[in-house]
């Protein structure tokens, strides 16, 4: 019997405010705990939350680029329930009147281009974190996170297997970090999602009962984790038994999913209208003032790269495929004229040591600043293109600047033509045989000549000028 | 010289002529306190900040509208390092760490805020019997309520310690002890007052408004508790006009709308006829009755008791035993420690509503209960402004009866979320409103309630003020009528 497999994503991803959503407070990760928050975020009594613009204005972005309906009147909702890190009892979410509705976005699959309907994308306040291995038999309480503003955006069921699941969350990424309204960082909890998974028979018209996985921070375990969910719900409905309606939690360690609690233990969170928030009203004008100033999108600059800068489009694809590539990609092409050198680097050897270490290009220690200081180098004559493959996997290991590496290793070209005359005549002297060779029609030797004032000048010389002197000295 | 029974204008003469320092004044309304503890209307007093304040301004005489006067602040504003319980036990030991913007206002207008007063346990309660820290007794009688929720602050003025208090109204908190107690107390229009710092129990209801013995001081008051405020987005954002200055307007052809609806037969009979009496003095002052009618006042009482618990069920889900407060000793587990500190820290009425907004909030009743609720408050708003659209003011009794006696509504809820029939139209539509003493019955106050349009304050302050120089039952204190 074939199964189909329908998955729906929610995507929480923490919008790069200044301010959280309710309170004045700062919203930079990594502060010592409890220093970034208010009366607000502790939810003293008689306290009230004054929503923050900026967030709607990033919500908005998205809206506008994944082509959605915003809603220039929306509003604020209580969900009610008790946890230690969420400070008043209940969090202030929109559930009936979303910012933004019904967009969709493009996603490449192993089958080609396929468009993902997004439901809706609502903001919300996050909670804080509760710290359990910090004090013995006790749990603190950081909130720093609570009130951090999210934009909770929810997918359609509509993806059918572990793979496109990946490749649309790839997609919401690359757009959200391209519209600036999210550091798209999975390591610090800038985006999470909750993935539902369902199967059915083919030609079943009702969706499967469905599962919920919580709160998972990589692409890798995304895939892992609906993986296992859609054989664990094959295998119960094989067996005869049914799936049932919970939410569950992927242990990647012993990649497995289990039961946090059913649908009968799951909280009836009362949502309510906030009453202390008045609906938030976005004018004409304002919304105007978002759409002229949308940043390009990975389309538009993928097409850019092609017409204006005369990019093969393959070349033009993977500089597009993130903002952090894109901002390489500019950030050098501003330092040299030759924009293939730029582009040959980025497609080449760039992307091959991201393959080699299967990451992202914003993982790795490479920053457009330094990419841009190496494609200099190389074309200003600094370093030579072989010299430059050694400083860059440096770069790579360690994120060290590229130019203390060419300092401090002196790898700088050697460019003097008379020193390096002085060495190709000690080369040509001290290889009588293979200079006979050559001059009796041997051409193929002239490499040996090459490599060997190479060797001398440990990779140093200007590898134009070396041709130049040989072909001179040898003639 | 005493300041008893004075009246905020009558104090700051006595100040302005030198006849009274402000020490003197401090000094009198501790010894008026403490003679009058039996009536239970503190729970907190600040004698250390009020006599540095006054010592202040004996040193430096301030020109501020109300420099010196003392006040009796509702213990549900928050007031930085001064205990504020909101007459929970689960607050016992609460110090915040901030001022209420009204408060605030309050004292950057040179009040002294004397103290803070008891009221009913998160301000549910119509009688002061459902405070941690006891019943309040009215100053009319030993054995009566003070009415509530502000009854602490009612019973402080009517019994001549402080000529001013704040108080707050959700459902007739201010207006109904008023009435009980024999003074005067507006609930402005929603948005006048800002909310930051009082301690939320409805918030679409709630509204700090003042409780004095006049209509005038209660103007004064207003005129600098009102304020909008970025901190509330609840707040308007609206001219606040010198509640002063419309005070003595002629009521010549204003009209009393007169609510058709109103069944006045379950009332005591006494209630009614000085009701009616108010109306002819007012007629007598150059209005006109005309019949109004509010269709959907008689659902006031059930939707109020449906949106008011739904609100309180969320807005005290904060007192967890986590952050702030009291918790519970030793729980085994994070259950225990909620189920404990919110058992052990709320009282039964307060649990009643928690329960009653829990449930109406709850998947599958939301729609039959708390969504219906909501359209019936607004079906509740447009008839009264209908009515606006013909009338100037509306008057009702404010109460059903005089202040009753502690206990005798027994067991029974509904008897006691009865006691606000008349007031809570005002909160569900947003409406400013005032009662102020009308009549005696038994040597009990009685107070009649003028509900005004939207920001209309002025107004309703207006024919307030005019029948108070008509009459003179603002004048009657306990202890006989003023001179």
């Amino acid at each position: 019997m074939s199964w189909e497999t329908v998955i729906g994503l929610e995507i929480h991803a923490q919008l790069s405010t200044k301010s959280k959503l309710f309170s004045g407070s700062s919203t930079e990760f990594g502060a010592e705990s409890n220093t970034h928050v208010d009366l607000v975020d502790m939810g003293l009594p008689g306290v009230l939350p004054v929503a923050n613009k900026e967030a709607f204005y990033k919500a908005i972005r998205f809206g506008l680029a994944t082509g959605a309906e915003i809603n220039q009147v929306s509003s604020f909702d209580r969900k009610n329930y008790f946890y230690p890190d969420l400070p008043k009892g209940y969090q202030i979410t929109q559930m009936t009147k979303p910012i933004v509705e019904k967009g969709s976005i493009k996603v490449l699959t192993d089958e080609g281009e396929k468009v993902i309907n997004i439901t809706r994308a609502h903001l919300e306040e996050d909670a804080g974190k509760s710290i359990h291995d910090l004090f013995e038999g006790e749990t603190g309480v950081d909130l720093n996170r609570a009130g951090t503003p999210l934009l909770e955006i929810v997918s359609e069921p509509e993806i059918s297997n572990a793979k496109e699941a990946v490749a649309y969350f790839k997609a919401i990424r690359q757009l959200v970090t391209f519209l600036d309204i999210c550091d798209g960082n999975m390591a610090q909890g800038s985006m999470r999602c909750d993935v539902n998974v369902s199967i059915k028979k083919a030609d079943d018209k009702e969706l499967g009962t469905r599962a919920e996985l919580k709160n998972i921070n990589s692409f890798k375990f995304i895939e892992k984790a609906i993986n296992y969910e859609i054989e664990r719900q094959i295998r119960l409905m094989e067996n005869g038994e049914s799936v049932v309606q919970e939410t569950r939690l992927y242990d990647s360690e012993k990649n497995e999913t289990r039961s946090m609690r059913s649908k009968e233990e799951a909280n009836d969170y009362r949502y309510f209208p906030c009453p202390d928030l008045l609906p938030v009203v976005i004018s004409d004008n304002e919304l105007q003032e978002i759409k002229d100033n949308l940043p390009e999108l990975p389309e538009e600059k993928e097409n850019r790269y092609i017409s204006e800068i005369g990019l093969e489009q393959s070349e033009a694809k993977i500089i597009s495929s993130s903002k952090t590539m894109a901002n390489m990609f500019e950030e050098a092409s501003s330092r040299t004229d030759d924009i293939n050198l730029v582009a040959k680097w980025l497609v080449g050897d760039v992307s091959a040591l991201l393959n080699k270490d299967n990451i992202e290009i914003d993982e790795s220690n490479l920053s457009p600043e330094n990419f841009g200081k190496l494609i200099e180098r190389i074309s200003d004559n600094t370093i030579s293109g072989k010299i430059a493959k050694s400083v860059l996997e440096e770069v790579w290991e360690n994120g060290s600047d590229v130019d203390e590496i060419i300092q401090t290793k002196g790898l700088v070209q050697i460019q003097d033509e008379s020193l390096l005359e002085d060495i190709a005549k000690k080369v040509i002297d001290s290889n009588d045989d293979q200079v006979t060779a050559y001059k009796s029609g041997k051409d193929k030797l002239f490499s040996f000549f090459v490599g060997q004032v190479m060797k001398e000048t440990q990779g140093k010389a200007n590898p134009k000028s070396v041709n130049e002197i040989l072909k001179k000295l040898l003639k | 010289m005493t300041i008893k029974y004075k009246t905020i204008k009558e104090i700051k003469k006595m100040i302005s002529q030198k006849e009274i320092s402000n020490k003197e004044i401090v000094q009198e309304v501790y010894k008026l306190a403490k003679e009058n503890s039996h009536l239970n209307a503190f729970v907190t007093l600040n004698e250390d900040n009020s006599f540095k304040k006054a010592e202040d301004l004996d040193n430096n005489p301030s020109g501020s509208s109300l420099a010196g006067i003392p006040i009796a602040q509702k213990d549900l504003f928050c007031t930085k390092g001064l205990r504020t319980t909101c007459g929970s036990k689960i607050l016992n030991n609460f110090i915040p760490p901030y001022t209420a913007t009204v408060i605030e206002n309050l004292e950057n207008a040179g009040c002294i805020s004397v103290g803070k007063t008891n009221m009913d346990e998160f301000a549910m309660g119509s009688s002061n019997e459902t405070s941690y820290f006891g019943n309040v007794h009215n100053p009319w009688g030993e054995k009566l309520v003070p009415g509530g929720s502000s009854g602490g602050s009612a019973s402080a003025i009517a019994s001549g310690i402080v000529p001013a208090a704040s108080g707050t109204d959700t459902g007739g908190s201010i207006r109904q002890p008023a009435s009980l107690c024999g003074i005067t107390g507006i609930k402005p229009t929603y948005g006048r007052v800002s909310r930051w710092g009082m301690i939320a129990f409805a918030s679409s209801l709630d509204q700090a408004g003042p409780m004095a013995r006049t209509v005038e001081d209660c103007a004064l008051l207003l005129n600098e508790m009102c304020s909008h405020d970025i901190k509330d987005t609840t707040s308007l954002d609206e001219d606040i006009p010198n509640f002063e200055d419309d005070l003595n307007q002629s009521l010549k052809d204003k009209k009393i709308g007169i609510i058709k609806d109103l069944d006045l037969s379950t009332l005591n009979n006494d209630v009614v006829a000085i009701y009616e009496d108010s109306l002819e003095e007012f007629v007598s002052l150059g209005a006109k009755l005309v019949d109004i009618s509010l269709p959907n006042l008689s659902l006031s009482v059930p939707t109020y008791y449906v949106v008011a618990p739904a609100e309180c069920s969320s807005n005290l889900s904060r007192f967890d035993g986590v952050k702030f407060g009291r918790r519970s000793e030793d729980p085994k587990d994070l259950e225990e420690l909620y189920v404990q500190t919110r058992s052990e820290g709320f009282g039964d009425e307060v649990k009643r509503r928690i329960l009653i907004g829990s449930y109406v909030l709850s998947a599958g009743y939301y729609d039959a209960y708390y969504k219906k609720a909501q359209q019936v408050r607004r079906l509740i708003k447009k008839d009264f402004d209908e009515a606006f659209s013909n009338v100037d003011v509306i008057m009702t009794p404010t109460t059903r009866g005089p202040a009753f006696e502690m206990g005798s509504k027994g067991d029974d809820p509904i008897q006691m979320y009865l006691e606000d029939l008349f007031t809570i139209s005002a909160n569900l539509a947003g409406l400013p409103a005032m009662s102020l003493p009308n009549g005696n019955i038994d040597n009990k106050p009685i107070g009649l309630q003028i509900i005004g349009n939207f920001l209309n304050e002025s107004t309703i302050l207006n024919f307030g003020h005019m029948y108070q120089t008509k009459t003179n039952w603002h004048m009657y204190t306990p202890e006989g009528v003023k001179k």
